[in-house]
Protein backbone atom coordinates (compact mmCIF):
# COMPACT_ATOMS: atom_id res chain seq x y z
CA UNK A 1 0.00 0.00 0.00
CA UNK A 2 1.20 3.50 -1.07
CA UNK A 3 0.67 6.72 0.12
CA UNK A 4 -1.56 7.71 -2.45
CA UNK A 5 -3.61 4.72 -2.47
CA UNK A 6 -4.34 4.61 1.24
CA UNK A 7 -4.94 8.68 0.30
CA UNK A 8 -7.12 7.88 -2.00
CA UNK A 9 -8.81 5.11 -0.36
CA UNK A 10 -9.70 7.40 3.09
CA UNK A 11 -11.04 9.98 0.28
CA UNK A 12 -13.65 7.31 -0.98
CA UNK A 13 -14.26 6.47 3.07
CA UNK A 14 -15.08 10.13 3.68
CA UNK A 15 -16.77 10.45 0.43
CA UNK A 16 -19.13 7.78 1.07
CA UNK A 17 -19.37 8.39 5.01
CA UNK A 18 -20.73 11.67 3.93
CA UNK A 19 -23.13 10.02 1.58
CA UNK A 20 -24.67 8.27 3.88
CA UNK A 21 -25.24 10.89 6.17
CA UNK A 22 -26.50 13.29 3.07
CA UNK A 23 -28.52 10.63 2.18
CA UNK A 24 -30.56 11.06 5.40
CA UNK A 25 -31.80 14.93 3.88
CA UNK A 26 -32.12 14.61 0.01
CA UNK A 27 -33.37 17.01 -1.79
CA UNK A 28 -32.23 16.17 -4.97
CA UNK A 29 -33.27 14.19 -8.30
CA UNK A 30 -33.37 10.49 -8.56
CA UNK A 31 -29.73 9.99 -10.15
CA UNK A 32 -28.44 12.61 -7.80
CA UNK A 33 -29.67 12.28 -4.63
CA UNK A 34 -26.70 13.88 -3.32
CA UNK A 35 -27.30 16.75 -4.72
CA UNK A 36 -26.36 19.20 -2.34
CA UNK A 37 -23.11 17.65 -1.22
CA UNK A 38 -21.86 17.57 -4.82
CA UNK A 39 -23.15 20.93 -5.34
CA UNK A 40 -20.81 21.84 -2.64
CA UNK A 41 -17.61 19.58 -3.63
CA UNK A 42 -18.39 21.17 -7.45
CA UNK A 43 -18.06 24.76 -6.15
CA UNK A 44 -14.55 23.67 -4.54
CA UNK A 45 -13.90 21.64 -7.58
CA UNK A 46 -14.18 24.85 -9.91
CA UNK A 47 -12.06 27.24 -7.91
CA UNK A 48 -8.56 25.06 -7.18
CA UNK A 49 -9.25 23.61 -10.87
CA UNK A 50 -9.85 27.46 -12.31
CA UNK A 51 -7.18 29.02 -10.57
CA UNK A 52 -4.65 25.81 -10.66
CA UNK A 53 -5.34 22.38 -12.81
CA UNK A 54 -6.89 24.30 -15.84
CA UNK A 55 -4.07 27.20 -15.96
CA UNK A 56 -1.28 24.37 -15.61
CA UNK A 57 -3.13 22.54 -18.36
CA UNK A 58 -3.44 25.70 -20.40
CA UNK A 59 0.51 26.05 -20.17
CA UNK A 60 1.04 22.55 -21.19
CA UNK A 61 -1.09 22.78 -24.58
CA UNK A 62 0.82 26.48 -25.07
CA UNK A 63 4.55 25.52 -24.39
CA UNK A 64 5.14 22.10 -25.25
CA UNK A 65 5.29 21.16 -28.29
CA UNK A 66 2.57 19.14 -29.85
CA UNK A 67 4.33 15.77 -31.04
CA UNK A 68 5.64 15.78 -27.41
CA UNK A 69 2.30 16.24 -25.93
CA UNK A 70 1.11 13.09 -28.42
CA UNK A 71 3.37 10.99 -27.34
CA UNK A 72 2.70 11.36 -23.70
CA UNK A 73 -0.90 11.02 -24.36
CA UNK A 74 0.27 7.62 -26.52
CA UNK A 75 1.69 6.37 -23.40
CA UNK A 76 -1.03 6.64 -21.13
CA UNK A 77 -3.36 5.45 -23.38
CA UNK A 78 -1.39 2.74 -24.12
CA UNK A 79 -1.66 1.63 -20.42
CA UNK A 80 -5.72 2.38 -20.43
CA UNK A 81 -5.80 0.14 -23.88
CA UNK A 82 -4.30 -3.06 -21.18
CA UNK A 83 -6.97 -2.63 -18.57
CA UNK A 84 -9.60 -2.10 -21.42
CA UNK A 85 -8.63 -5.77 -23.00
CA UNK A 86 -8.69 -6.85 -19.16
CA UNK A 87 -12.18 -5.57 -18.88
CA UNK A 88 -13.61 -6.81 -22.49
CA UNK A 89 -12.15 -9.94 -20.67
CA UNK A 90 -14.73 -9.82 -17.92
CA UNK A 91 -17.35 -8.92 -19.71
CA UNK A 92 -16.62 -11.70 -22.21
CA UNK A 93 -16.08 -9.52 -25.24
CA UNK A 94 -13.56 -11.43 -26.49
CA UNK A 95 -13.10 -9.82 -29.67
CA UNK A 96 -12.40 -6.29 -28.24
CA UNK A 97 -10.20 -7.68 -25.91
CA UNK A 98 -8.33 -9.07 -28.56
CA UNK A 99 -7.73 -5.63 -30.79
CA UNK A 100 -6.84 -3.87 -27.29
CA UNK A 101 -4.29 -6.63 -26.41
CA UNK A 102 -3.18 -6.37 -29.82
CA UNK A 103 -2.77 -2.58 -29.78
CA UNK A 104 -0.73 -2.59 -26.44
CA UNK A 105 1.59 -5.47 -28.15
CA UNK A 106 1.83 -3.15 -31.43
CA UNK A 107 2.36 -0.33 -29.70
CA UNK A 108 5.19 -1.56 -26.62
CA UNK A 109 7.63 -3.22 -29.44
CA UNK A 110 6.81 -1.39 -32.36
CA UNK A 111 5.90 1.97 -30.86
CA UNK A 112 8.82 2.65 -28.16
CA UNK A 113 6.88 1.25 -25.04
CA UNK A 114 3.56 3.04 -26.49
CA UNK A 115 4.56 6.65 -26.93
CA UNK A 116 3.62 6.19 -30.79
CA UNK A 117 0.42 4.38 -31.84
CA UNK A 118 1.52 2.34 -34.99
CA UNK A 119 -1.71 0.45 -34.06
CA UNK A 120 -4.04 3.27 -34.87
CA UNK A 121 -2.31 3.36 -38.21
CA UNK A 122 -2.46 -0.31 -38.98
CA UNK A 123 -6.26 0.33 -38.40
CA UNK A 124 -6.92 -1.67 -35.27
CA UNK A 125 -9.35 0.63 -33.06
CA UNK A 126 -9.06 1.76 -30.01
CA UNK A 127 -11.43 0.36 -26.96
CA UNK A 128 -12.71 2.35 -24.12
CA UNK A 129 -13.94 -0.89 -21.71
CA UNK A 130 -13.05 0.23 -17.73
CA UNK A 131 -13.97 -1.10 -14.67
CA UNK A 132 -16.86 0.75 -13.95
CA UNK A 133 -18.37 -0.57 -17.10
CA UNK A 134 -17.65 -3.97 -16.20
CA UNK A 135 -19.38 -3.61 -12.82
CA UNK A 136 -22.73 -2.08 -14.37
CA UNK A 137 -22.61 -4.94 -16.73
CA UNK A 138 -22.15 -7.62 -13.92
CA UNK A 139 -25.94 -5.99 -12.76
CA UNK A 140 -23.96 -3.64 -10.18
CA UNK A 141 -26.36 -0.72 -9.13
CA UNK A 142 -24.49 2.74 -11.07
CA UNK A 143 -25.27 4.24 -7.52
CA UNK A 144 -25.58 8.06 -6.69
CA UNK A 145 -23.79 10.48 -8.54
CA UNK A 146 -20.73 11.93 -6.85
CA UNK A 147 -18.71 15.06 -7.68
CA UNK A 148 -14.99 14.76 -6.75
CA UNK A 149 -13.28 17.56 -6.73
CA UNK A 150 -10.37 17.37 -9.15
CA UNK A 151 -11.72 13.87 -9.90
CA UNK A 152 -14.65 15.45 -11.61
CA UNK A 153 -17.99 13.38 -12.53
CA UNK A 154 -18.66 9.99 -11.11
CA UNK A 155 -20.94 7.77 -9.90
CA UNK A 156 -20.27 5.13 -7.08
CA UNK A 157 -19.88 2.24 -9.37
CA UNK A 158 -17.46 4.08 -11.51
CA UNK A 159 -15.65 5.63 -8.82
CA UNK A 160 -15.03 2.01 -7.40
CA UNK A 161 -13.94 0.95 -10.39
CA UNK A 162 -11.35 4.06 -10.69
CA UNK A 163 -9.88 2.44 -7.56
CA UNK A 164 -9.41 -0.52 -8.67
CA UNK A 165 -8.12 0.94 -11.76
CA UNK A 166 -5.48 2.92 -9.08
CA UNK A 167 -4.49 -0.49 -7.40
CA UNK A 168 -3.63 -2.29 -10.01
CA UNK A 169 -2.23 0.49 -11.97
CA UNK A 170 1.66 -0.39 -13.21
CA UNK A 171 2.23 3.50 -12.18
CA UNK A 172 1.64 2.46 -8.61
CA UNK A 173 3.94 -0.63 -8.56
CA UNK A 174 6.65 2.30 -9.24
CA UNK A 175 9.20 2.43 -5.91
CA UNK A 176 11.09 5.13 -7.06
CA UNK A 177 8.38 7.79 -5.59
CA UNK A 178 9.81 11.22 -7.20
CA UNK A 179 9.48 9.42 -11.03
CA UNK A 180 6.08 7.35 -9.55
CA UNK A 181 4.65 10.87 -8.38
CA UNK A 182 5.79 12.45 -11.68
CA UNK A 183 4.00 9.74 -14.00
CA UNK A 184 0.89 10.57 -11.85
CA UNK A 185 1.14 14.65 -11.84
CA UNK A 186 1.71 14.41 -16.05
CA UNK A 187 -1.03 12.14 -16.55
CA UNK A 188 -3.54 14.24 -14.51
CA UNK A 189 -2.23 17.42 -16.82
CA UNK A 190 -2.55 14.99 -19.62
CA UNK A 191 -6.16 14.69 -19.27
CA UNK A 192 -7.26 17.69 -18.41
CA UNK A 193 -5.35 19.28 -20.92
CA UNK A 194 -7.26 16.68 -23.25
CA UNK A 195 -10.71 18.13 -21.49
CA UNK A 196 -9.71 21.94 -22.17
CA UNK A 197 -11.89 22.27 -25.29
CA UNK A 198 -15.05 20.27 -23.64
CA UNK A 199 -14.74 22.80 -20.97
CA UNK A 200 -14.50 25.99 -23.00
CA UNK A 201 -17.20 24.71 -24.93
CA UNK A 202 -19.19 23.80 -21.39
CA UNK A 203 -18.79 27.39 -20.46
CA UNK A 204 -20.40 28.75 -23.97
CA UNK A 205 -23.49 26.31 -24.12
CA UNK A 206 -24.38 25.36 -20.21
CA UNK A 207 -26.85 26.99 -18.42
CA UNK A 208 -26.00 25.87 -15.24
CA UNK A 209 -22.60 24.18 -15.51
CA UNK A 210 -22.74 21.64 -12.48
CA UNK A 211 -26.45 20.25 -14.33
CA UNK A 212 -24.81 20.37 -17.47
CA UNK A 213 -21.43 18.25 -16.60
CA UNK A 214 -23.82 16.16 -14.28
CA UNK A 215 -26.08 15.31 -17.59
CA UNK A 216 -23.55 14.72 -20.09
CA UNK A 217 -21.61 12.13 -17.85
CA UNK A 218 -24.45 9.99 -17.15
CA UNK A 219 -25.54 9.83 -20.61
CA UNK A 220 -22.12 9.53 -21.65
CA UNK A 221 -21.45 6.50 -19.53
CA UNK A 222 -24.87 5.02 -20.34
CA UNK A 223 -23.38 4.88 -24.00
CA UNK A 224 -20.40 3.51 -23.35
CA UNK A 225 -21.81 0.17 -21.06
CA UNK A 226 -24.26 0.05 -23.93
CA UNK A 227 -21.42 0.24 -26.33
CA UNK A 228 -22.99 3.06 -28.28
CA UNK A 229 -26.66 1.34 -28.62
CA UNK A 230 -28.41 1.99 -25.39
CA UNK A 231 -31.87 1.34 -25.53
CA UNK A 232 -34.06 4.35 -25.31
CA UNK A 233 -34.16 6.15 -22.06
CA UNK A 234 -37.92 6.02 -20.29
CA UNK A 235 -39.99 9.61 -20.53
CA UNK A 236 -39.78 11.33 -17.06
CA UNK A 237 -42.79 12.51 -15.83
CA UNK B 1 -9.34 1.78 -86.47
CA UNK B 2 -12.38 0.75 -86.28
CA UNK B 3 -12.15 -0.23 -82.73
CA UNK B 4 -10.33 3.04 -82.06
CA UNK B 5 -13.14 5.08 -82.85
CA UNK B 6 -15.59 3.14 -81.38
CA UNK B 7 -14.02 3.96 -77.88
CA UNK B 8 -13.90 7.67 -78.63
CA UNK B 9 -17.19 7.59 -79.72
CA UNK B 10 -17.89 5.72 -76.06
CA UNK B 11 -15.59 8.10 -74.22
CA UNK B 12 -17.71 11.19 -76.10
CA UNK B 13 -21.00 9.67 -75.00
CA UNK B 14 -19.81 8.78 -71.40
CA UNK B 15 -18.36 12.57 -71.61
CA UNK B 16 -22.13 13.64 -72.11
CA UNK B 17 -23.69 12.22 -69.97
CA UNK B 18 -21.35 12.79 -67.22
CA UNK B 19 -22.09 16.47 -68.19
CA UNK B 20 -25.55 16.11 -68.50
CA UNK B 21 -25.47 14.92 -65.01
CA UNK B 22 -23.57 17.62 -63.42
CA UNK B 23 -26.12 19.99 -64.86
CA UNK B 24 -28.76 18.23 -63.33
CA UNK B 25 -27.72 17.18 -60.29
CA UNK B 26 -28.19 20.48 -58.22
CA UNK B 27 -32.24 20.35 -59.18
CA UNK B 28 -32.28 16.90 -58.00
CA UNK B 29 -30.42 17.47 -54.93
CA UNK B 30 -32.71 20.37 -54.07
CA UNK B 31 -35.59 17.64 -54.84
CA UNK B 32 -34.91 14.39 -52.87
CA UNK B 33 -31.29 14.89 -51.24
CA UNK B 34 -30.90 11.92 -48.86
CA UNK B 35 -30.41 12.55 -45.29
CA UNK B 36 -26.95 10.82 -45.56
CA UNK B 37 -25.98 12.66 -48.68
CA UNK B 38 -27.24 16.04 -47.35
CA UNK B 39 -24.93 15.62 -44.20
CA UNK B 40 -22.03 14.48 -45.57
CA UNK B 41 -22.14 17.59 -48.06
CA UNK B 42 -23.27 19.79 -45.73
CA UNK B 43 -20.49 18.84 -43.52
CA UNK B 44 -17.94 18.44 -46.20
CA UNK B 45 -18.37 22.15 -46.97
CA UNK B 46 -18.13 23.25 -43.82
CA UNK B 47 -15.11 21.93 -43.24
CA UNK B 48 -13.64 22.89 -46.64
CA UNK B 49 -14.31 26.62 -45.36
CA UNK B 50 -12.42 25.99 -41.87
CA UNK B 51 -9.88 24.32 -43.33
CA UNK B 52 -9.48 27.65 -45.65
CA UNK B 53 -11.05 30.47 -44.85
CA UNK B 54 -8.65 32.73 -43.28
CA UNK B 55 -10.75 35.10 -41.44
CA UNK B 56 -12.65 31.55 -40.20
CA UNK B 57 -9.13 30.47 -39.02
CA UNK B 58 -7.79 34.00 -37.33
CA UNK B 59 -11.65 33.66 -35.27
CA UNK B 60 -13.25 36.27 -36.92
CA UNK B 61 -16.38 36.05 -35.20
CA UNK B 62 -18.43 37.52 -37.38
CA UNK B 63 -17.66 35.56 -40.48
CA UNK B 64 -18.00 32.14 -38.21
CA UNK B 65 -21.53 33.59 -37.29
CA UNK B 66 -22.15 33.72 -40.92
CA UNK B 67 -20.86 30.27 -42.25
CA UNK B 68 -22.87 29.33 -39.42
CA UNK B 69 -26.26 30.74 -40.52
CA UNK B 70 -25.56 30.17 -44.38
CA UNK B 71 -24.49 26.74 -44.07
CA UNK B 72 -25.67 24.67 -41.20
CA UNK B 73 -28.45 27.13 -39.39
CA UNK B 74 -31.15 26.11 -42.63
CA UNK B 75 -31.11 22.07 -41.95
CA UNK B 76 -31.90 22.45 -38.33
CA UNK B 77 -35.85 22.31 -36.95
CA UNK B 78 -34.97 24.55 -34.37
CA UNK B 79 -39.03 24.33 -33.12
CA UNK B 80 -39.27 20.69 -32.94
CA UNK B 81 -35.22 21.09 -30.96
CA UNK B 82 -36.51 23.64 -28.70
CA UNK B 83 -40.16 21.68 -28.34
CA UNK B 84 -37.78 18.20 -27.49
CA UNK B 85 -35.96 20.07 -24.58
CA UNK B 86 -38.81 21.79 -23.38
CA UNK B 87 -40.74 18.22 -23.04
CA UNK B 88 -44.27 18.48 -21.13
CA UNK B 89 -43.55 22.23 -20.61
CA UNK B 90 -43.53 22.86 -24.12
CA UNK B 91 -47.49 22.83 -24.01
CA UNK B 92 -47.90 24.92 -21.08
CA UNK B 93 -45.98 28.02 -22.58
CA UNK B 94 -47.82 30.34 -24.93
CA UNK B 95 -47.17 30.51 -28.68
CA UNK B 96 -45.50 33.71 -28.18
CA UNK B 97 -43.30 32.41 -25.29
CA UNK B 98 -42.48 28.94 -27.79
CA UNK B 99 -41.22 31.32 -30.30
CA UNK B 100 -39.59 33.30 -27.89
CA UNK B 101 -37.98 29.87 -26.35
CA UNK B 102 -37.17 28.85 -29.91
CA UNK B 103 -35.34 32.01 -30.70
CA UNK B 104 -33.30 31.80 -27.61
CA UNK B 105 -32.31 28.88 -28.13
CA UNK B 106 -31.11 28.96 -31.76
CA UNK B 107 -28.90 31.73 -30.82
CA UNK B 108 -27.08 29.87 -27.89
CA UNK B 109 -26.75 26.73 -30.22
CA UNK B 110 -25.29 29.29 -32.53
CA UNK B 111 -22.71 30.62 -29.98
CA UNK B 112 -21.47 27.29 -28.58
CA UNK B 113 -21.02 26.16 -32.31
CA UNK B 114 -18.81 29.21 -33.06
CA UNK B 115 -16.63 28.52 -30.49
CA UNK B 116 -16.58 24.43 -31.11
CA UNK B 117 -15.89 25.45 -35.04
CA UNK B 118 -12.14 26.99 -33.90
CA UNK B 119 -10.97 23.70 -32.87
CA UNK B 120 -11.58 22.27 -35.97
CA UNK B 121 -8.22 22.10 -38.32
CA UNK B 122 -7.26 18.39 -38.97
CA UNK B 123 -10.46 16.69 -38.50
CA UNK B 124 -11.92 14.03 -41.08
CA UNK B 125 -14.90 12.77 -41.23
CA UNK B 126 -16.35 9.27 -41.28
CA UNK B 127 -19.95 8.64 -42.71
CA UNK B 128 -21.61 5.24 -41.69
CA UNK B 129 -23.73 3.88 -44.00
CA UNK B 130 -27.88 4.51 -43.69
CA UNK B 131 -29.49 1.99 -41.79
CA UNK B 132 -32.74 3.17 -43.17
CA UNK B 133 -36.10 1.91 -45.45
CA UNK B 134 -37.19 4.12 -48.39
CA UNK B 135 -40.50 5.14 -46.44
CA UNK B 136 -38.46 6.37 -43.24
CA UNK B 137 -39.42 9.67 -42.20
CA UNK B 138 -37.07 9.46 -39.47
CA UNK B 139 -33.42 8.12 -39.41
CA UNK B 140 -30.33 8.84 -37.48
CA UNK B 141 -27.61 9.62 -39.56
CA UNK B 142 -23.97 8.61 -37.98
CA UNK B 143 -21.07 9.52 -38.14
CA UNK B 144 -17.46 9.73 -36.26
CA UNK B 145 -15.02 12.79 -36.56
CA UNK B 146 -11.46 11.93 -36.48
CA UNK B 147 -8.11 13.35 -35.65
CA UNK B 148 -4.59 12.26 -35.88
CA UNK B 149 -3.85 10.93 -32.10
CA UNK B 150 -7.39 10.77 -30.81
CA UNK B 151 -9.83 8.21 -30.65
CA UNK B 152 -13.03 8.81 -32.98
CA UNK B 153 -15.86 10.70 -31.91
CA UNK B 154 -19.22 9.53 -33.09
CA UNK B 155 -21.49 12.26 -33.89
CA UNK B 156 -25.23 11.26 -34.82
CA UNK B 157 -27.55 13.22 -36.39
CA UNK B 158 -31.89 12.63 -35.90
CA UNK B 159 -33.27 13.90 -38.69
CA UNK B 160 -36.92 14.17 -39.57
CA UNK B 161 -38.48 14.13 -43.54
CA UNK B 162 -40.05 17.71 -43.73
CA UNK B 163 -41.39 18.92 -47.16
CA UNK B 164 -39.00 21.17 -47.73
CA UNK B 165 -36.42 18.37 -46.96
CA UNK B 166 -34.73 16.40 -44.06
CA UNK B 167 -34.06 18.63 -41.18
CA UNK B 168 -31.66 17.68 -37.79
CA UNK B 169 -33.74 18.09 -34.68
CA UNK B 170 -31.79 16.55 -32.20
CA UNK B 171 -27.32 16.12 -32.45
CA UNK B 172 -25.76 13.36 -30.41
CA UNK B 173 -21.83 13.91 -29.35
CA UNK B 174 -20.20 10.51 -28.20
CA UNK B 175 -23.27 9.78 -26.75
CA UNK B 176 -24.49 12.20 -24.90
CA UNK B 177 -27.57 14.38 -26.91
CA UNK B 178 -28.06 17.63 -27.29
CA UNK B 179 -31.79 17.74 -26.46
CA UNK B 180 -31.85 15.15 -23.36
CA UNK B 181 -28.93 17.21 -21.84
CA UNK B 182 -31.20 20.59 -21.97
CA UNK B 183 -34.44 18.81 -20.62
CA UNK B 184 -33.11 18.80 -16.91
CA UNK B 185 -31.53 22.22 -17.61
CA UNK B 186 -34.71 23.49 -18.81
CA UNK B 187 -36.78 22.04 -16.20
CA UNK B 188 -34.61 22.89 -13.24
CA UNK B 189 -35.18 26.85 -14.74
CA UNK B 190 -38.38 26.42 -15.39
CA UNK B 191 -39.46 24.44 -11.57
CA UNK B 192 -37.08 28.00 -10.34
CA UNK B 193 -38.93 30.80 -11.86
CA UNK B 194 -41.70 29.54 -14.32
CA UNK B 195 -40.90 29.87 -18.56
CA UNK B 196 -40.42 33.23 -17.86
CA UNK B 197 -37.61 32.19 -15.84
CA UNK B 198 -35.79 30.13 -17.94
CA UNK B 199 -36.61 32.80 -20.57
CA UNK B 200 -34.64 35.60 -19.01
CA UNK B 201 -32.18 32.55 -17.85
CA UNK B 202 -31.56 32.20 -21.93
CA UNK B 203 -31.38 36.07 -22.81
CA UNK B 204 -28.77 36.70 -20.03
CA UNK B 205 -26.66 33.80 -20.89
CA UNK B 206 -26.71 34.56 -24.84
CA UNK B 207 -25.94 38.71 -23.98
CA UNK B 208 -23.23 37.61 -21.74
CA UNK B 209 -21.48 35.04 -23.88
CA UNK B 210 -21.72 38.31 -26.78
CA UNK B 211 -20.04 40.32 -24.21
CA UNK B 212 -17.13 37.86 -23.78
Amino acid sequence: MNAALRAAVRTVAVVAATALFAGCATTGSKVDPLEPMNRAMFEVHEVVDGNVMRPIAQAYVDYVPELLRLGVSNFYSNIDDFFSGINGLLQGKLEKAGDDFGRVVVNSLFGLGGIFDPASDIGIERGNEDFGQTFTYWGLPVGPYLFVPLFGPSTVVDASGDLVRIVWGPVGSIPYVPLRNSLYGLGYVNLRAAALGASSIVDTAALDRYLFIRNSYLQRRRYLVYDGKPPPEPEEE
Amino acid sequence: MTSLTAILCRFAALAGFAAAGLALSPALALAQEAPDALVKRVSQEVLQIVRTDPLVQAGNEARIHEVIEVKLLPNFDFVRMTSLAMGRNWRTATPEQQQRLTQEFRTLLVRTYSGALNQYRNETVDYKPLRASPGDTEVVVRTAVAKPGATPVPIDYSMEKKADGWKAYDVAVAGVSLVTNYRDEFNAQIQAGGIDGLLKTLAAKNKGVAAK
